[in-house]
């Protein structure tokens, strides 16, 4: 059966279901790790980092409750985002201080690898962990605690801390490494990513909103590695599809007052494919546009798309080039929702968002929010032409907010 | 039926690498065994684009068949996206976690297949382990992503400039991600050498591995980094 033929009504998140779901973390199929984490502290095998305070407690997938910090975060960055879809992280950092929030971006951090070790397996189980507890370390010696921008390096880690947890050998070796690094071995009480932290500031942000977007629909692409790795540590909340699927990215674009529509192909990946993005992208444009975008446009034709990670951003948005030349039915705007909780709070589409760096254009959206984009280019031209002419080295914070 | 795809290659070997997989400490939690239900392959990206199936890839190695295990290991594993939408899977399996184990063990005894399957990528392996950085800014170049269109033109005639345009200081860089500190870098390459990734890269590619070998020994040994 094709795609278009399966009758998907275009609806919200409510589920057409009159069975629901109550999670019980009394039968959750896994373990939680947290406990093993501190029992594990306290026989003083790793020190363990808490989470700081005041935290959020969310709901994952089971039930259980996750603690996610709103301050004293130290910004595990990701290489796409920093590198390709600058906007991304700029969002994130921009959120923080719009809020007041004291947080850190460090030097003192390298890419969780996954990436490359998705792509090529040129790396192994122990290098991977090392990796991990190395940056880990760096975030507790500054005093602040991990957040995980990207969603394939908060997948990769969660499961580098379960293989860590069940493994002694493993466990034995990685500490040698970075005790031979003069650094302490440190676990952090919780994993979180940056979009569990968006969730546990959607009221915050509904409060400031500048824009009215109650005539705007999104549709959302979960991002595989949040929630299919390590399932059970991925926030799920009742109000969003009854609970069955995450609720992370879904539930700040409801709250920011936007609608969120389904659609059929929703747990299908965003064709990243790791290797195939950079060096088999045929696979990518095809699976992005055909699985992705295009059902999408039928089913709920979106004003924009949004999610919570580097890679699904990336992939969505440029494989609709090629696809446009085609003629295929696409053009829809990609983005994170960190971008687009920003812009809805009042950030600068080009000095925050820095959408500039998008290939589908995203200027009928940025209308329809209510932004005059040709004042907000022509600003940020200026911007330009002052770093050129050097009466400003770089683009400040100050000028931002 | 009994693969004969690879007639040259004597049984044996296919038994060593099927073995190096099993015994890789993941193994044990990746597979129990398989129902043949194809659920993971609905849920499967690359099923819907290549003959390929991770149900086939499960059934394989749970049956012990070394000869489709090699076939597997030479034809299929790099077709996979890594994107475990199969561990949905109601055994609890979890093929794309089996294809890294292979793929490693692919990667680990040179097979021509693998070399193959990364011949285009080894650039971004120089890049993410001398810099700590998986991509950089000025890789956005109009020749290397044709079909993402003319903004990527835009981006690498601008990329000074734009990223002179970015607030956060960490990100005023071209050649990498973000600002990585020397000490940082130093870590990491001390991370690579210790736990026989660099020596990994010597059966993929030895011209690479020299390469960096010779980067990250020269660092380490300008900032007295010693590693015994
Ligand atoms: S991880 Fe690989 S085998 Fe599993 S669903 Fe994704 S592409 Fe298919
Ligand atoms: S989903 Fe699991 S049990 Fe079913 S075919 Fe795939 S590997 Fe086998």
């Amino acid at each position: 059966m094709n795609v278009e033929e399966i009758p998907v009504m275009p609806r919200g998140t409510k589920p057409e279901t009159a069975r629901s779901f109550v999670p019980d973390p009394e039968h959750a199929p896994d373990e939680d790790l947290r406990e093993a984490i501190w029992e594990l502290g306290r026989e003083g095998e790793w020190i363990v980092q808490p989470v700081p305070e005041p935290y959020y407690e969310a709901r994952t997938n089971y039930g259980r409750i996750k603690k996610i910090p709103f301050q004293k975060t130290w910004h595990h960055k990701s290489c796409g985002q920093c590198g390709h879809i600058p906007g991304y992280s700029t969002s994130i950092f921009w959120l923080n201080r719009f809020l007041g929030f004291d947080y850190f971006d460090p030097r003192d951090q390298t890419s969780c690898t996954a990436w490359n070790y998705y792509a090529s397996a040129t790396s192994n189980q122990v290098a991977q962990a090392a990796v991990a507890m190395r940056n880990f370390s760096a975030a507790y010696e500054t005093g602040y605690y991990p957040l995980i921008h990207c969603g394939t390096s908060f997948g990769h880690y969660k499961e580098v801390r379960h293989e860590l947890v069940h493994n002694h050998d493993l466990r034995r070796q990685v500490r040698d490494i970075i005790t031979k690094l003069g650094r302490p071995f440190v676990m952090p009480e919780e994993l979180v990513h940056y979009s569990e932290w968006m969730y546990a500031i959607r009221d915050e942000l509904k409060s400031r909103l500048v824009y009215d977007l109650s005539h705007l629909t999104a549709t959302v692409h979960p991002a595989c590695h949040y929630y299919k790795l390590q399932s059970g540590d991925a926030i799920y909340d009742p109000e969003i599809y009854g609970g069955q699927r995450t609720a992370a990215v879904t539930a700040v674009v409801q709250s920011l007052g936007a609608k969120v529509a389904d659609y059929s192909t929703w747990y299908d990946c965003c064709g990243f494919g790791f290797r195939h993005i950079l060096v088999q992208r045929d696979f990518t444009r095809s699976f992005a546009t055909l699985r992705k975008i295009e059902v999408m446009r039928e089913e709920a034709n979106p004003d924009v798309v949004l999610t919570h990670d580097t890679g699904c951003v990336t992939s969505l948005d440029k494989s609709q080039f090629a696809a446009q030349a085609h003629g295929r039915n696409v053009g829809v705007p990609v983005m994170s929702e960190s971008q687009f909780a920003a812009l809805a709070v009042g950030a600068h589409p080009f000095r925050v968002a820095q959408l500039h760096w998008h290939s589908t254009d995203y200027r009928p959206l940025l209308t329809k929010m209510g932004i005059d984009v040709d004042k907000a280019w022509a600003e940020f031209q200026e911007d330009l032409a002052k770093i050129e002419r050097g009466s400003m080295p770089y683009l400040t914070w100050e000028a931002v907010l | 039926m009994l693969s004969s795809l690879y007639p040259e290659v004597p049984l044996e070997e296919k038994q060593r690498l099927f073995d190096l997989v099993k015994a890789d400490p993941r193994f044990e939690d990746y597979l129990y065994g398989c129902y043949e239900c194809g659920i993971c392959v609905a849920a499967c990206p690359s099923a819907r684009f290549y003959d390929f199936s991770p149900r086939k890839i499960a059934q394989a190695l749970a049956r012990e068949d070394i000869e489709l295990v090699y076939e597997q290991m030479n034809d299929d594993i790099w077709n996979c996206s890594q994107c475990f939408s199969c561990v949905r899977c109601p055994r609890k399996n979890n093929p794309g976690g089996l294809i890294t184990i292979m793929r490693e063990v692919a990667v680990n005894n040179g097979l021509k297949t693998t070399k193959e399957a990364l011949a285009g990528y080894t650039r971004i392996i120089y890049k993410i382990m001398t810099t700590g950085t998986q991509v950089s800014p000025d890789m956005l170049q109009e020749d290397a992503f044709p079909d993402w269109g003319p903004q990527v033109k835009e981006v690498a005639t601008h990329l000074d400039l734009w990223r002179r345009a970015l607030p956060p200081e960490t990100l005023h860089t071209t050649g990498l991600s973000w600002q990585v500190e020397e000490r940082t870098m130093l870590e990491l390459y001390t991370i690579w050498k210790l736990t026989g990734v660099l020596d990994m890269i010597r059966e993929l590619d030895e011209g690479l591995h020299d390469i960096m070998e010779e980067v990250m020994d020269d660092a380490l040994e300008d900032q007295g980094f010693a590693i015994d």
